[in-house]
């Protein structure tokens, strides 16, 4: 049997409406509300405490709500973290959200939630978590509990989890490679579902792509640099070039994780002490001279000339192969968030 | 940030606004047929033209024209 913490708001903890808003966070031994609907429809996971915070409280110091919960949460063993159902309530979606993601950073467990589609926290957090499609109101909410505690019991027996249209989830934008027989359908080769793709869209006919394209985004334009001696220049690069021995254990595909690499003592990239571990390129070239890939020697050369000024001490590298649109982001602002720290301000970033 | 890469096209549509083109997707500022010196070179200059694209105003998209 594993062991759950379940989050909810004020309203659904039963200490009051809208004049309860501001209610702190607390926490309780037991379900509570919704909580006793989850822990009656769960066959394998047991709900042991609940967390109750009102939703303005959350809202207007979100830092120090989910500082306070995650205090409250560490001496408790749990495996599973749920919070909701929260409907079509958008502060409470973004409190669910907010907190579960929290909680995931720091715990590592699974995290289920429930929202509308119509709730904005749904575009903000799909791609963090488990949010189940539910209701607009709370009288769906013994089919939303239902959903959540289906999954919940199927992470705790280990089942094969099945991709997010299936399970009832909103997509996080992670790809899987899955065979049909796994999903209980009938094997069809891609051929074939491509042509019968190509036929139902030359008639006019509705079809579902296996490879849905997210949505282009606009980047604001940054201003040029005035003056590229003052400010700090930082390499970047997708091409998977890392020290020999790939101390972070990057991925070769579908990367999840970047690394920082020191290269302040470095007028160029050595082989063997640098080399590419990208699978998605033959790395003949950028074994022998990693800066065919990450142009460290071209870079300390304008340095050398006075044409540029300083140059950042690490440069900064992930693999750009298989890698979702979804995790390049949570990558890129992570990355761009360290570079800010640095007071980096321009960055020359190489693609393969 | 200026992004050296040779899949332009889709620089464009993850929407790279400075793009300077790179050689190949294995080597972007390498050249195996070159020779070492005349390899330098490239990379040298399209490096050089990236520099230059930094600190280049722009009111849109932008692919940064190279020599080598």
């Amino acid at each position: 049997m594993l062991k759950a913490v379940h989050y909810i708001n004020q309203f659904f903890g039963q200490v009051g409406g809208e004049e309860s808003a501001d209610f702190e966070p607390v926490l309780q031994e037991g379900p509570v509300g919704p909580g006793l609907l989850l822990n009656e429809a769960m066959k394998e996971v047991k709900i042991t405490h609940t967390v109750i915070c009102g939703d303005n409280f959350m809202a207007s110091h979100p830092e120090e709500a989910v500082a306070r919960i995650l205090k409250m949460l560490e001496g408790l063993k749990f495996d599973v973290f749920l919070a909701g159902p929260a409907f079509n309530a958008g502060r409470y979606g973004v409190a669910c959200g907010t907190i579960c993601k929290a909680v995931k950073e720091k715990f590592g467990v699974p995290v289920i939630t429930s929202m509308n589609e119509e709730n904005p926290a749904v575009e903000m957090f799909k791609s963090n978590m488990y949010i189940f499609k539910g209701g607009r109101r709370a009288t769906y909410m013994k089919q939303d509990v239902e959903k959540m505690a289906a999954f919940a019991d199927k992470i705790a027996r280990g089942d094969k989890l099945l991709p997010a249209s299936m399970e009832g989830y909103f997509p996080r934008g992670i790809r899987h490679e899955v065979f049909l027989e796994d999903l209980g359908l009938e094997p069809k080769c891609a051929a074939d579902r491509a042509f019968e793709m190509l036929l139902k869209k030359l008639k006019g006919e509705p079809y579902e792509t296996e490879l849905p394209i997210p949505k282009q985004e606009r980047v604001p334009i940054a201003p040029a640099v005035k003056d590229l001696r003052k400010v700090k220049i930082a390499l970047v690069t997708s091409g998977g070039i890392v020290p020999k021995d790939n101390p972070d254990r990057i991925q070769s595909c579908s990367a999840t994780k970047w690394g920082a690499y020191d290269i302040s003592k470095l007028d160029r990239l050595m082989a063997p002490d640098f080399k590419t571990i990208h699978a998605g390129y033959d790395p003949e070239q950028a074994n022998k001279n990693p800066n065919v890939v990450l142009p460290l020697d071209a870079i300390r050369q304008y340095q050398k000339e006075g044409r540029i000024g300083e140059v950042d001490d690490h440069y900064y590298v992930t693999v750009g192969t298989g890698t979702t649109q979804a995790e390049a982001a949570r990558m890129g602002r992570e990355i761009a968030q360290r570079l800010k720290e640095r007071n980096v301000g321009a960055v020359v970033l190489t693609a393969t | 940030m200026v992004v050296i890469c040779n899949l332009v096209n889709i620089a464009k549509t993850v929407g790279v606004n400075r793009i300077v083109p790179g050689v190949a997707v294995p080597y972007p500022l390498g050249n195996p047929n070159l020779s070492p010196e005349d390899e330098w070179k490239l990379r040298y200059h399209r490096v050089g033209v990236a520099l230059d694209a930094l600190e280049t105003d722009i009111k849109e998209q932008t692919v940064f024209t190279v020599k080598i």
